[in-house]
C-alpha cells in the first residue's frame, strides 16, 4: 500500500511542482494520474522512489517511511518499487535478458552482476516473466532490435522481476500506436490484478485511462483537483483538470492536443546526477 | 533594421544593415593589411640565396637517398618492433589511467562538481598540453634512455586525449537508461556497469584505437631524444649523413602507419 501525505516539491528554480498532495493507493489498485503537461505528474511518481527528492511531506510504502531513509536503505526500498518509463529506458546495447535481469541488481552483489552470474532462481524468474509478457523468443536479442511494443514489454518484465509491491508507471503508452497502447494497458492491469500490486499510472490519453482504469486522480498545477471513479470524468471535471475546452466533442481534437503536449523536449527536472 | 520600406511601399529585406556592411568591409581590409605586415616580418631574416638554392639542394639529398639501402632493414626490424611496443603499451597505460579520470571529470558521474571535477580536468589539460617529445626529453633525463621512457612519455601524453574524449562521451549518455537502473535499487557501481558502460563502449573503442594510431606516429619520433624505437636509428643515420638509410627508415615508418590505419579501420568497423 502507498500512502502520500502533504507532499511538496519545490525545484531550485523556485517552481512549485507539487503543492501538498495526499494520495492513498491500496494493494491491487491501479490509479490513473491525469493532468496537463507540467502539472507535476512525473514529479509525483519520481518523488515516491526519490529519483526526485521531495521538499516536504511523507511517503509510506506499507509501514516504511520512504522519505526518512538513508541512501543505503533507500536502495533496498527501491527494490520494492518497479518503474516503467515512457521511452522504455531500456539499456539499448544490452540484450533483452540482461535488461530484464537488471531488475535483480538490488538483490545481487556487484561481482555477480558484473560477471552476469545471476542465481538459477533469478534466471528462472526472468524466463517465467518473459514468457508472461510474451517475449520468450527474443531473449538474446539486443534491446535496440525490438519494436516499441516489445520494448515496453521488456520494461514491464524488468519491473516485475524486482518482485515489487508497487509499480510507478510514467506514460507507458505515449510512444506507442493505439492498438499496442491498449495491449500494454491491458497487460499492466492484468498483472497488477494477478499479483495484487498497487500502481500509479501517469497517462495523457483520457479515453484510454477510462477504458482500463477504475480510479482516476486529476492533478493541476501541483494540486489534486479530482479523485474518483473514471465514469466521473464529466466535462466539468475535465475543465477543472485541464482548463476550458469543448469536452463534449470526442477524440480528433483531443488527440491533437496530446501530440502537442508530447512534443515538449526533455524535462530539466529529470536530468540529474547518478 | 534589416526590414525597411522600399519606395513603392513594399517590404524590402536585407540580411545586414548598411552599418554592418561597412564594418564587414573594414574587417576584411584589416585582415589583408595584417597579412601583408606578417609576410614582411616573416621574410625579414630570410637569406634569399639559400631559398634560390633550395631546389638544387633538395634534388641533391633526394639523389643520395635513392636507392634506399635495403640491406639495412635487418637492423631495423628490432627498433620497428620496439616502436610498435612503445605505442601499444603507452596507449594501454594511458587508458588505464584515463578511464578513472574521465569518470571523475564527467559532470554526471563525478563525486563532487566543486572539488573533484576541477582536479580531474586539470590532469586532463596538463597532460595534453605537453608534447610527447618533451615528456620523453624529461623522462630520458630522469629514467635514462630506453624504451621505458618512451612508453611512459606516450602514456602521459595520451591520458588527456583519451580522458577528454571519454568524459565528453560519458556526459552525452541517455540519462533515462541510468534513471531506470537506479530505480531498480542498484548500487552506484552496478549503475556504472549496467547503464553507463554499455552506452560509452563504442566511443571508448573508437577513442582507444584512434589514440593508438596517433601513438604509432609519435613513438617513431621519441627515439630522436633517446627514448627507444626507430627514432634512435633515424637520429644516428641523420647524424652520419647516411641518406640511403634515412629513406629506408621513412619508408618503414610509412608502412607501419599504413598497417595501423588498416587495423584501426577494422576495429572501428567491428565495434559499430
Amino acid at each position: 500500500m502507498l500512502r502520500i501525505e502533504g507532499l511538496v516539491k519545490r525545484y531550485r528554480t523556485g517552481d512549485i511542482a507539487l503543492d501538498g498532495v495526499d494520495l492513498v493507493v491500496p494493494a491491487g489498485e491501479v490509479v490513473g494520474l491525469i493532468g496537463p503537461s507540467g502539472a507535476g505528474k512525473s514529479t509525483l511518481i519520481r518523488c515516491v522512489n526519490r529519483l526526485v527528492e521531495p521538499t516536504a511531506g511523507t511517503i509510506h510504502l506499507g509501514e516504511l517511511d520512504v522519505t526518512a531513509l538513508s541512501r543505503r536503505d533507500l536502495r533496498r526500498a527501491r527494490r520494492r518499487m518497479g518503474m516503467i518509463f515512457q521511452e522504455f529506458a531500456l539499456v539499448e546495447r544490452l540484450t533483452v535478458m540482461e535488461n530484464v535481469l537488471s531488475g535483480r541488481l538490488g538483490y545481487v552483489a556487484f561481482w555477480r552482476s558484473f560477471l552476469r552470474r545471476f542465481s538459477a532462481a533469478d534466471v528462472r524468474g526472468a524466463f517465467a516473466t518473459l514468457d508472461r509478457v510474451g517475449l520468450l523468443d527474443h531473449v538474446d536479442k539486443r534491446a535496440d532490435a525490438l519494436s516499441g511494443g516489445q520494448r515496453q514489454r521488456v520494461g514491464i518484465a524488468r519491473a516485475l522481476l524486482q518482485g515489487p509491491d508497487l509499480l510507478l508507471i510514467d506514460e507507458p503508452t505515449a510512444s506507442l500506436d493505439p492498438k499496442t497502447s491498449r495491449q500494454i494497458m491491458r497487460l499492466i492491469t492484468e498483472l497488477c490484478a494477478e499479483r495484487q500490486l498497487a500502481a500509479v499510472v501517469n497517462i495523457h490519453d483520457v479515453a484510454l485511462a477510462q477504458l482500463f482504469l477504475k480510479r482516476i486522480v486529476g492533478l493541476r498545477a501541483g494540486v489534486l483537483v479530482y479523485d474518483g471513479p473514471s465514469e466521473g470524468l464529466t466535462p466539468e471535471v475535465l475543465t477543472r483538470i485541464y482548463g476550458e475546452e469543448d469536452w463534449t466533442r470526442t477524440h480528433g481534437d483531443a488527440d491533437a492536443d496530446d501530440d502537442a503536449a508530447r512534443a515538449t523536449g526533455p524535462r530539466p527536472e529529470l536530468i540529474r546526477a547518478v | 533594421m534589416p526590414t525597411a520600406r522600399a519606395a513603392d511601399g513594399a517590404s524590402a529585406w536585407r540580411r545586414t544593415t548598411r552599418a554592418q556592411d561597412l564594418l564587414r568591409w573594414f574587417a576584411w581590409l584589416l585582415l589583408a593589411a595584417l597579412f601583408v605586415f606578417s609576410w614582411n616580418v616573416m621574410t625579414k631574416d630570410t637569406i634569399w640565396a639559400f631559398v634560390r638554392d633550395a631546389p638544387a639542394q633538395a634534388a641533391d639529398i633526394g639523389g643520395r637517398m635513392m636507392p634506399p639501402r635495403w640491406s639495412y632493414i635487418v637492423q631495423l626490424s628490432r627498433p620497428l618492433w620496439d616502436t610498435l611496443s612503445i605505442a601499444t603499451l603507452g596507449t594501454l597505460l594511458a587508458i588505464l589511467l584515463a578511464v578513472p579520470v574521465a569518470f571523475l571529470a564527467a559532470r554526471n558521474t563525478t563525486p563532487s562538481v566543486m572539488f573533484v571535477r576541477p582536479v580531474a580536468l586539470l590532469i586532463i589539460v596538463a597532460t595534453r598540453s605537453i608534447n610527447s617529445l618533451i615528456w620523453a626529453l624529461l623522462l630520458v633525463t630522469v629514467l635514462g634512455p630506453g624504451v621505458l621512457a618512451g612508453i611512459i612519455a606516450i602514456g602521459l601524453r595520451s591520458i588527456g586525449f583519451v580522458g577528454k574524449l571519454l568524459y565528453e562521451a560519458i556526459e552525452e549518455i541517455d540519462h533515462a537508461q541510468v534513471e531506470a537502473v537506479v530505480a531498480t535499487g542498484a548500487a552506484p557501481a552496478q549503475v556504472i556497469d549496467y547503464a553507463i558502460v554499455p552506452q560509452i563502449l563504442p566511443a571508448f573503442a573508437g577513442i582507444s584505437v584512434f589514440r593508438w594510431d596517433i601513438n604509432i606516429r609519435e613513438s617513431s619520433v621519441v627515439g630522436l631524444v633517446g627514448a627507444g624505437g626507430i627514432g634512435l636509428n633515424l637520429e644516428a643515420s641523420l647524424n652520419t649523413l647516411a641518406w640511403s638509410q634515412v629513406s629506408l627508415i621513412l619508408l618503414a615508418i610509412l608502412g607501419t602507419v599504413l598497417f595501423s590505419e588498416w587495423v584501426s579501420a577494422k576495429v572501428r568497423h567491428a565495434i559499430i
